[in-house]
């Protein structure tokens, strides 16, 4: 087995979807804002309303990132907070509607366990792609007792970037609100409009981790789901990490303005890594949508090799990267992700990309894991 | 029919055991494998569709047909 560690590089953390590293402007404004951001902003003297000023300067600043009102937007002690927010208030404003959330098969596995919790679900399939199956959906969000409907803007394991504005207008047609998990799109690509809920997870574009965002349309109704609160527009669950939330705001106003030349630079490195994977790697199969995708994140399965041993291995080459694989998940079962697509589970491997992503990296990776991938096969007797 | 037992065995051992006794099946002909891990409903079709060969269904829990195409 390839254990000995590649003396030759450094590491290289290839997870930026599961949280990217932070953004040098997230850094300074995280520091400066600890000086003034420590206080209750809800509180009647000065420190309390330095940090209310801080508060509404940076939920100006998201409204205006994301092009919305700064009422319209909220934040959340994470980006799962946001979610759980944004599916159980959803749900409960609407509940003389009905109690169904239609979603696609292939949400975060926050809003499903969000929907267990509250009330009927009506999941959605997609195609061997990743790619929702916008006959299947229009026919679901017509149904009786549709409460609201949720649809991840571009997966979070394979990339697939959804048909969110044809999916909000079949929602609009019958009058049901579209909740969009922008996740793995905000601060990378923009997500069409005609969505009535969407978060967002700080970490994932370079903000600190602990800060979600929810935005909630002018004119939707939500209900909090949450004890001891009967107001009508969401708010956070206990204080607000107001200095991280100042770092949200200020990393996805310098995020948003690289984004365009970052896509370009990172969609560059996907296709080499495409292509790459293909011709050096036998029997692996690239998943996910090639053309319809988010430009920094790309999925394979290889055949014959558990995804936790090709996990352990990459990292002992330096390589952080993610896998959808069951082995490596914590329920045992294989990713509901994969499955809803009918692509392989096993051997497993996400690679998602940053602004600190070198081509050197990539290219190393690219070097290691055929070798690596090879060893494991042999081990395993293939 | 010749039958592969991988019950017990977690993901991939049930596709390794598959794929390693391949070669004693003859073309046209139909394979069984018995597998509880829940990954093999998954993975099996997805090995048939990668590898050229024809998945048939699972006639029983636990128990997957294959038939070799080439």
């Amino acid at each position: 087995m390839e254990s000995t560690p590649d003396p030759a590089g450094a590491s290289a953390y290839l997870d930026a979807a599961s949280a990217a590293p932070p953004h040098p402007v997230a850094r300074q404004a995280l520091l400066a804002a600890l000086a003034d951001g420590w206080a209750d902003p809800d509180r009647l003297y000065a420190a309390g309303r330095r940090a209310q000023q801080l508060r509404e300067a940076a939920q100006g600043s998201v409204a205006e990132s994301l092009g919305v009102r700064p009422d319209e937007v909220s934040f959340h002690s994470s980006g799962t907070a946001a979610v759980h927010a944004a599916v159980l208030g959803g749900l409960a404003g609407r509940a003389r509607a009905g109690r169904t959330l239609v979603h696609s098969a292939i949400e975060h596995s926050a809003v499903l366990h969000a929907a267990a919790l509250a009330g009927a679900a009506a999941p959605v399939g997609v195609d061997l792609a990743g790619r929702l199956d916008l006959d299947a959906w229009r026919t679901a969000v017509g149904a009786d007792g549709v409460a609201l409907a949720s649809l991840i803007s571009a997966s979070h394991e394979v990339g697939t970037v959804q048909p969110v504005a044809a999916a909000a207008e079949a929602c609009a047609e019958h009058g049901v609100p579209l909740y969009v998990d922008a996740a793995q799109s905000i601060g990378r690509v923009a997500v069409p409009p005609g969505w009535s809920l969407l978060t967002a997870s700080a970490h994932k574009w370079g903000g600190p981790p602990g800060v979600g965002v929810l935005v909630v349309r002018k004119g939707v109704r939500w209900l909090s789901p949450y004890p001891g609160d009967d107001r009508h527009r969401p708010r956070p669950v206990g204080a607000l990490d107001l200095p991280a939330v100042v770092a949200a705001a200020a990393s996805l106003r310098a995020v948003l303005a690289e984004a365009q030349a970052e896509a370009v630079r990172l969609g560059a490195l996907v296709d080499r890594i495409r292509a790459r994977v293909v011709a050096t790697v036998p029997d692996v199969e690239v998943v996910g949508d090639p053309v319809q995708r988010l430009p920094h994140l790309v999925t394979f399965s290889c055949l014959y090799v558990d995804g936790e041993a090709l996990l352990h291995a990459l990292d002992r080459h330096g390589f952080a990267v993610s896998s959808g694989s069951s082995c490596t998940a914590s329920t045992l079962r294989p990713s509901h992700v994969l499955e809803a697509m009918g692509v392989l589970s096993h051997g497993n491997v996400r690679v998602s990309l940053h602004r600190e992503t070198t081509e050197d990296e990539v290219d190393r990776f690219l070097a290691v894991l055929p070798g690596v991938v090879a060893g494991l096969r042999r081990e395993a007797g293939m | 029919m010749i039958e592969v037992d991988s019950r017990g065995r977690r993901c991939p051992l049930p596709i390794i055991d598959l794929a390693r006794r391949m070669p004693e099946v003859a073309v046209g002909a139909v394979v069984r494998v018995l597998a509880d891990d829940p990954a093999a409903a998954n993975d099996i079709p997805a090995w048939c569709r990668m590898k050229g060969h024809e998945y048939l269904g699972s006639p029983a829990p636990d128990a997957y047909e294959v038939r070799r195409l080439r």
